[in-house]
């Protein structure tokens, strides 16, 4: 405990840019080409997939707008977790600590699973007979992550910078390969999405889809997570997030169009490594080579980027006692939250290890839901107790509050759409949130100071 | 207002409160996996001796199944047939509203009561 006391008073490092703010946003997210953005198919057909995807994209730029505005005022370790502290309240910013940990640490979890699905499959095709044990391979991914997590938070994104954009430029290649534009296009959109193949589920499908839809872009808002370690965030951290919620955006969309027009939306519906799949289907076997990598830097990164944003939610959740303060210790000699680190690798691990992927996605979604809708309400907040003259913002959002309403909406759709097949889930969160509010409210909160969690150079709020 | 100044958590203490939050988390987790009421019904359809015609498919859906390694619409029967059930119970859609309203309401009442606190502490009154 003293020894934690030292240590947490050794800041983070200021040394990322912008280029490693997009890579951190991008890296987490991109992986959601190469997996789980088809269960959507699945959902609600091949074209309410793509709808889903535009409607999530709007629900995320309204994320990015929002959150760049808030965090280029609130630039601490935490992200959300520290807007939640200084705009809502103790109680809100305890759920919200909690949303991203989970959120991110779910996440890791569907990275391992896919990796060793990767790996599985591609032993497989060369001719391995029986099927792979995926355990070794989930367990090597996690492990081999966290350790360079460990060592410090410069080589971690910039190893993610790196292996971020060969699987991006894997994706354009693909797209570029297959569209027709050099060679003769293999896709086949008119015959694959004809008559019932178009909306399966009819409209409703399509709201389905929504649920799926969110993973496209889901984990964007991470980049806030680094706010204590970028160098210059009142410019960074906008330009960095809405920079990588355009690259998602153009990614996802060429994603779908090259994938729904090789498969059948019931294949691509269940599909676990579906851009190496459609890799497969081009007949190229460069092709099949560049998308098999890509895959796995792509989980890679995202797994990377998780544990790098999950661990600090955590970090900052122990430094502030909301959870014991042991957690609240900076490694001394590479100054990462360390402890934070390890704690979560065997919570990754027991999902990873024991869940099914579709589960252990939608755990990830519901949490990042949560703290979507919590976003509008922080916003609405913020702009309330300290207008707009009151302290300087890095960056102000336009057309407040009109995106805090428009993401609120697309919100309670998207509960809809996770009700529509996963209501069970849906449920048993929130009454997990409930009970451990309720703990942290009668509890947990005692070993909090009051005013000390109050850290930013503010005046008071108005209304209070 | 009075400083309010926290009591120091014993190591035990921290310890059991890791402990407590885990058991909460996993268990909201993956009970409803134990239990099996995680998930949808996407429940497949039995055909017997399935052709790629009564499954829907048209030439070239088949030729893509095939390079998939499906050549034989026995194989695929599951996957195509498999459906998700979106029926549900206006009760059920009111119990989610109610629980995530109610949910909500909580946070930003008791936050609001901790968030003046705070306030009235770091600022004075």
């Amino acid at each position: 405990m003293a020894n934690a006391q030292q240590t947490e008073h050794v800041g983070l490092a200021r040394v990322l840019g912008p280029a490693h703010v997009w890579a951190l946003g991008v890296g987490i997210v991109l992986v959601g080409e190469y997996m789980g953005w088809n269960f959507a198919v699945g959902k609600g057909g091949a074209y309410a997939a793509l709808m889903a995807c535009w409607f999530a994209g709007i629900l995320y730029t309204c994320v990015a707008m929002i959150d760049s505005e808030v965090t280029s005022t609130v630039a601490a370790a935490g992200g959300q977790y520290t807007q939640a502290k200084h705009i809502v309240g103790p109680l809100m910013a305890f759920n919200v600590g909690l949303y991203l940990v989970f959120a991110y640490t779910m996440l890791e979890a569907a990275n391992a699973i896919t990796v060793g699905f990767l790996v599985d499959t591609v032993a497989t095709m060369t001719g391995h007979e029986g099927g792979l044990d995926q355990r070794p391979f989930i367990i090597l991914a996690i492990m081999f992550l966290a350790w360079l997590n460990y060592r410090g938070v410069l080589a971690t994104l910039t190893f993610n910078l790196v292996i971020t954009a060969i699987a991006f430029t894997a994706v354009i290649i693909l797209f570029l390969a297959t569209s027709g534009i050099f060679t003769t296009s293999p896709l086949q959109h008119k015959d694959l999405m004809s008559g019932p193949a178009a909306l399966p589920y009819g409209w409703l499908g399509v709201l389905a889809a929504m649920h799926f839809g969110l993973w496209y872009y889901l984990g964007i808002e991470g980049t806030t997570q680094a706010a204590e370690e970028v160098r210059s965030p009142a410019r960074s951290l906008p330009f960095g997030t809405l920079a990588g919620v355009m690259t998602l955006a153009i990614a996802a969309t060429l994603t779908w169009y090259v994938s729904s027009g090789l498969m059948p939306w019931e294949y691509l519906g269940q599909a676990g490594v579906p851009l190496f799949d459609a890799a497969r289907l081009s007949g190229s076997t460069f092709l099949m080579v560049l998308l098999g990598i890509g895959t796995l830097f792509a989980t890679l990164a995202s797994a990377n980027g998780c544990i790098n944003d999950a661990s600090r939610a955590w970090f900052a959740m122990g430094r502030d006692r909301y959870l014991p303060g042991w957690f609240g210790a900076v490694h001394p000699r590479y100054r990462t939250p360390y402890r934070a680190i390890i704690f979560l690798v065997p919570i990754a691990l027991i999902f990873a290890l024991g869940a099914p992927i579709d589960q252990v996605i939608t755990f990830s979604i519901l949490s990042g839901l949560l703290e979507y809708t919590f976003m509008p309400l922080n916003i609405i907040l913020f702009r309330k107790k300290w207008p707009l003259e009151s302290i300087k913002r890095g960056y102000e959002h336009p057309f407040h509050p009109l995106p805090a309403y428009v993401l609120l909406g697309l919100c309670g759709i998207t509960f809809f759409a996770v009700f529509l097949g996963y209501g069970t889930q849906l449920v048993a969160m929130i009454a997990f949130y409930i009970v451990v509010s309720l703990w942290f409210h009668f509890w947990r909160y005692r070993f909090v100071n009051r005013g000390a969690q109050f850290t930013m150079p503010w005046p008071k709020p108005r209304g209070y | 207002m009075a400083k309010y100044t926290a009591p120091v958590q014993s190591k035990i203490g921290q310890i059991v409160d890791v402990i407590v939050l885990l058991i909460m988390a996993i268990g909201a987790l993956y009970i409803p996996l134990w239990m099996g009421m995680a998930g949808s019904s996407k429940e497949p359809v039995a055909i017997e001796n399935p052709t790629w015609e009564a499954l829907g498919q048209n030439p070239v859906m088949v030729g893509q199944w095939e390079k998939l390694g499906y050549s034989d619409p026995a194989s695929a029967a599951e996957l195509i047939t498999a459906r998700f059930d979106y029926s549900f119970s206006i009760s059920s859609l009111i119990v989610m509203i109610v629980v995530i309203v109610g949910y909500y309401a909580i946070l930003l009442r008791f936050s609001e009561k901790e968030y003046r606190d705070v306030i009235a502490e770091k600022f004075g009154e």
